[in-house]
């Protein structure tokens, strides 16, 4: 847009641009607040996290408290469990999502609208109203506390072929012509041809899919009764268990655990934001 | 014709693993916890015989689901409206070309990064009355925060955990709502500022009419989030307080809470989950077919 636009409108005064810098300050503080009281009380003693307001100065700190909580939560284990389950289940839905998006957007055949409706009417159905009955399908196939009963489930998503469909369907049917006369097959135009022409909305659904996966909750604790297969999210709640006097253990825990997330957001930023803004205009 | 049935098999082929695993782990359990609604199991969820489908009329008027279905919309009375308006706030105040303004955007995004669970341990650590520094350095002014306790207190408890949730939603609106802002074409307020509009005359001519499809957006997902909410209530309050009363015991809670009266009753459990489902759907239909009259698409 023309600069010129923009003048009129946003020239501001010096005072005003100190009220704007001033309020932005004051909201990124209280955003911060709660972060900051936990990740203080997470660096110090269990006596020094109880003593207040000293507790909430970066005062006496010590790395003890991670330390602990590393150990005792067995934090390892649960890091390495949910990153397993997050990219299985990411490969999964992109691979899923690419190739039903590929036959919805490039073949003909009979049912395809009703097909494609049905897949469409999966968003509707909430994961609560399935997770019980899917207990009891993981139990017969003898998945319990495994990784396969833990991803498998997931591994298919109606939002993520939906998006790629978006996409291919921008693909001109010229292009998938003259590739079909230079004898290309089917599958070779998806590698080739179609799956790159979408790696931006591929990678939008796979940082959502991570993160989705990485923060499930209830589908984990249905499925997971073992300390061998636990994920981040369930295990964490065991360092709230702990005795009082030692309760900052748990924030020791959650900052532990935020840190790959707050490192992927830094570095996928744009993704992200793909992802959710193409998640928001899906209606 | 001839067309339509031969990319057939490719198709049948590409589509197999999604409609494999939405088939098994969608729609047969869709079907099978309806069935479900009506019949009555021992606790181990096998040995079912019917009931009736009457069992979803005893269940939806039962007083432990009227109760679960108040606290899961008083949750959403609470995070709805908070969380958009708090979102459009931050978006707005965020939404100048001012040096440095990235970084304020990035910290008010920032908690994207903590899962439900994450955020619920933040807020149970920091309203605790023995450890958490908001219940005591607040105590002066807030007395419940130490006495017994947001979280203790029957009365604060849901209002609690609602504030964890609004507080873990806000990056998650203010990521949309920026999005949603920086596509509104400058030459609308252009066109509003020479016509003589001031600033909130152009907020509500200009902004909230091209806000609205993304408002109406963000209230469905928060209103679903609502109904789902889950993780949360198991890891501060267990449907608590007090285990008489249950003020915080949400629909999902009291399907799956491992302190729900109806634990272990496959029956009761599907019937309350389809209830669930039906109640979802009617909400999205009026929230899309009522609001949408009042929402302004742009083209």
């Amino acid at each position: 847009m023309p600069t010129s636009q923009i003048s009129t409108l946003e020239r501001t005064s010096g005072w005003a641009k100190f009220g704007r810098y001033s309020l932005l300050t004051l909201i990124a503080v209280i955003v911060l607040l709660p972060v900051y009281a936990v990740v203080m009380q997470a660096f110090k003693t269990g006596a020094g996290a109880m003593d207040h307001p000293r507790s909430l100065l970066p005062v006496d700190l010590t790395t003890e408290t991670i330390r602990v909580a590393w150990t005792k939560g067995d934090m390892g284990t649960l890091m390495r469990n949910s990153l397993v389950m997050s990219v299985l289940v990411t490969i999964g839905v992109l691979a899923t999502s690419l190739l039903s998006a590929y036959a919805f957007a490039f073949l003909e055949f009979p049912f395809k609208r009703t097909l494609f409706a049905l897949f469409l009417a999966t968003m509707l159905v909430p994961a609560e109203v399935t997770i019980l009955i899917n207990k009891r399908t993981i139990d017969s196939f003898g998945w319990k506390n495994s990784m396969t009963g833990l991803t498998v489930p997931l591994m298919a998503t109606a939002l993520g072929t939906f998006l790629i469909r978006q996409v291919f369907l921008q693909v001109p049917s010229e292009l998938r012509e003259a590739a079909a006369l230079d004898g290309l097959g089917h599958g070779r135009f998806l590698y080739e041809v179609a799956a790159p022409l979408s790696r931006p909305t591929l990678g939008a659904l796979g940082l959502l899919s991570f993160l989705t996966t990485w923060n499930q909750y209830l589908w984990p604790q249905t499925i997971i009764d073992d300390t061998e297969h636990r994920t981040l999210q369930i295990g964490l709640s065991r360092l709230s268990n702990a005795d009082i006097n030692r309760l900052n253990l748990v924030t020791a825990g959650t900052v532990i655990a935020a840190i790959p997330i707050v490192i992927l957001l830094i570095v996928f930023q744009r993704q992200l934001v793909r992802g959710l803004t193409a998640g928001a205009v899906k209606g | 014709m001839k067309r339509r049935w031969r990319d057939a098999p490719t198709a049948l082929m590409m589509l197999a693993p999604s409609l494999a695993l939405l088939g098994l782990f969608v729609f047969y359990p869709l079907v099978r916890a309806i069935w479900l609604g009506q019949q009555a199991c021992d606790n181990t969820g096998n040995a079912c015989h019917s009931v009736g489908w009457s069992q979803y009329i005893d269940v939806y008027r039962s007083n432990e689901f009227q109760n679960a279905l108040g606290n899961t919309f008083t949750f959403a009375a609470i995070t709805v409206p908070l969380g958009i308006i708090l979102g459009v706030g931050l978006a707005i105040v965020a939404d100048k070309h001012l040096r440095g303004i990235g970084v304020f955007r990035t910290i008010f995004s920032s908690t994207i990064a903590s899962s439900v669970a994450v955020a619920s341990l933040i807020w149970f650590v920091l309203l605790n009355p023995q450890l958490g520094a908001l219940a005591n350095v607040f105590d002066g002014i807030f007395p419940v925060l130490k006495r017994p306790g947001l979280l203790n207190d029957g009365g604060t408890a849901l209002p609690a955990v609602a504030l964890s949730s609004v507080w873990a939603g806000l990056g998650f609106t203010f990521v949309i709502v920026t999005a949603a802002l920086q596509s509104i074409p400058r030459d609308l307020y252009e066109s509003a500022f020479v016509d003589g509009a001031g600033s909130w005359r152009r907020f509500t001519n200009v902004t909230l009419p091209m806000l609205s499809p993304t408002l109406l957006f963000i209230g469905v997902v928060i209103t679903a989030r609502a109904f789902q909410a889950y993780g949360e209530v198991d890891l501060l309050t267990q449907g608590g307080p007090n285990a008489a009363g249950r003020p915080t015991e949400t629909i999902a809670y009291f399907i799956y809470g491992k302190t729900s009266r109806i634990s272990n009753q496959l029956g009761l459990q599907s019937a309350s989950a389809v209830l669930l489902f039906i109640i979802l759907l009617v909400l999205s239909f009026i929230q899309f077919r009522v609001l949408e009259r009042r929402v302004h698409y742009a083209n």
